[in-house]
């Protein structure tokens, strides 16, 4: 009964960061934009400098008709959402926050390759509901999406492949006990190489080709309204958490910190999320979007071979450390 | 598209009667779980190949492919249960996808979605089926696995037993997907070089390209 007890504790602090999180990053979104570009964000939902804007949103969202186009394929446009968010809560399950194995959702053995395969699934959402939606902006969305998956996938395993290789060891855990402070100036090419391609896989800014909103209107989520349409929106910051959460314990050791890692390593983990969640919006404030072919190129000319590279060196630093 | 599903439609069929053998009578919720999981991979993927909307078919695949890392996973190989969703679901569905959607993915019953080979595939689907199911059902008819163990499919295991017994295979493989990798670049790169020679030759065309940016 215990272990039931247990499991379900796990089930529900995980589930309640998943609602939570991409909420705060949201917002956190709203204001730092807003700052970054001289106005206030919202101000007056709320009372204290707009914290309750998102709920307000969440809530208008929730009030909308949900259309789904005449001509469109109705189960799977309906379907789509949900394929788009759920692979982000079943990844949040295993991204170990502190030291210890009670810290983490479910111990995964393989925990680099269950995140990963689990991440590449969400992008089959963007795909369905760009062909569902029967609207030729929303199919070009989704060959951008899937164009953009294919080439940022391998630069992505590979990175992680690195550190794997460095940790002797894919499980997530186990790469933080293996860490060193050192592993950050060595692993440094392979955690950029792993960001960039996650902000690709996301389709954050500047890599938003396939939502590009002045050119194919939002891509495979034009013809989306009310709730499903937050739905999306929900998997794009559930999908910042987890990329930020995952490249903290791959390349920035997690829990660990210069003190305090034994009782408040949590804090660290969190703190190093934060970080990297402001570097995201940053990147969308100050970037212009990049083009297709560009897109494309960046990828296959730039981070594939930055990443093989990094592969060669952690090998070579492995063997003369033993 | 066909014979793909084809073989997971087999492989389903004869890892599910493997399991079923041996504990017939009494069968432990593991075994219960798996023969449900498997009539489900195994109905996703008869819909995959007789379904004549283009998309789904390819949809369907993802839930067959999904079912047998389930399946991968209920029979305590867990490396490969996630290199399956890895590969299959996460990248090669992807590339169908792409592929349809670039060239035709129309919206309902596509009427030209039937193959006059139908006879021809279902026959090779069966022969193979059969020998797969002999195959695997007389190899692993007596083989138990221990669930309370150790973990006989963890990463650990499963690299040891590759890098250790079947080395040569392993290699042999990537050989071969090494050289499809560069067979790949050279065609591609040859095309290209054949277009810009062919653009080079039309003459005034250099300045219908300068114009044109």
């Amino acid at each position: 009964m215990n272990d039931v007890l247990d499991v379900a504790l796990r089930l529900l602090i995980v589930f309640g960061v998943f609602l939570t999180f991409p909420l705060i990053i949201g917002q956190t979104e709203h204001k730092v934009m807003a700052h970054m570009q001289g106005r206030l964000g919202p101000m007056y939902a709320g009372g204290f400098h707009g914290w309750a804007q998102l709920v307000a949103d969440g809530v208008k969202f929730a009030q909308k008709e949900d259309v789904v186009p005449a001509g469109a394929d109705r189960r799977i446009f309906q379907l789509a959402p949900a394929v788009a968010l759920l692979p982000y809560l079943l990844v949040l399950l295993a991204i170990p926050i502190g030291p210890g194995e009670g810290a983490v959702g479910v111990l995964i053995d393989a925990g680099i390759f269950f995140v990963l395969a689990v991440m590449g699934v969400g992008v089959l959402g963007s795909l369905m509901a760009g062909w569902a939606s029967a609207n030729k902006f929303s199919l070009l969305g989704g060959l951008r999406t899937a164009a953009q998956l294919l080439a940022y996938e391998l630069p992505m395993l590979l990175a992680a492949a690195s550190v794997a290789m460095a940790a002797g060891t894919v499980s997530l855990p186990g790469i933080l006990n293996a860490f060193e402070w050192w592993w950050l100036p060595w692993q440094i090419v392979g955690a950029i190489v792993f960001f960039v391609a996650g902000l690709a896989e996301l389709q954050r800014p500047p890599f938003d080709m396939p939502v590009a909103d002045s050119e194919i209107i939002f891509g495979a989520y034009t013809e989306y309204t009310g709730l499903r349409f937050a739905l999306f929106l929900l998997a794009e910051y559930a999908g910042i958490v987890v990329l930020c959460g995952l490249t903290t314990v791959l390349f920035l050791g997690g829990w660990h910190g210069p003190w305090g890692a034994d009782g408040l390593g949590w804090v660290w983990t969190l703190l190093k999320t934060a970080v990297l969640a402001f570097i995201v919006i940053w990147l969308r404030v100050t970037y212009p979007r990049l083009r297709e072919d560009q897109l494309q190129k960046l990828s296959w000319t730039l981070l594939v071979p930055l990443s093989l590279a990094q592969i060669a060196l952690t090998g070579i630093v492995k063997v003369v450390i033993q | 598209m066909t014979l793909a599903a084809a073989a997971t439609a087999v492989a389903t069929d004869a890892t599910s009667m493997a399991a079923e053998s041996p504990g017939f009578l009494s069968p432990t919720g593991v075994e219960i779980a798996f023969l449900l999981v498997g009539v489900v991979t195994f109905g996703a993927a008869i819909v995959t190949v007789t379904t004549r909307q283009l998309v789904h078919a390819a949809l369907w695949l993802v839930v067959t492919l999904g079912g047998l890392a389930v399946e991968y996973l209920l029979l305590t190989a867990e490396f490969i249960a996630w290199v399956q969703v890895l590969i299959y679901v996460g990248s090669v569905v992807v590339l169908l996808l792409f592929g349809l959607m670039l060239t035709k993915a129309p919206i309902g019953r596509s009427p030209d979605a039937d193959s006059g080979n139908r006879w021809a595939a279902l026959t090779v689907a069966v022969a193979t089926a059969a020998a797969l199911v002999w195959v695997v059902v007389d190899a692993f008819r007596t083989t138990w696995i221990d669930l309370d163990g150790a973990p006989a499919g963890s990463t650990e295991v499963t690299g040891k037993a590759l890098f250790q017994n079947w080395v040569l295979p392993f290699e042999a493989l990537s050989v071969l997907l090494l050289a499809a990798l560069v067979g790949a670049i050279v065609l591609s790169r040859k095309a290209k070089a054949d277009a810009t020679a062919t653009t080079a030759s039309v003459p005034g065309s250099r300045s219908d390209k300068g114009g044109a940016r």
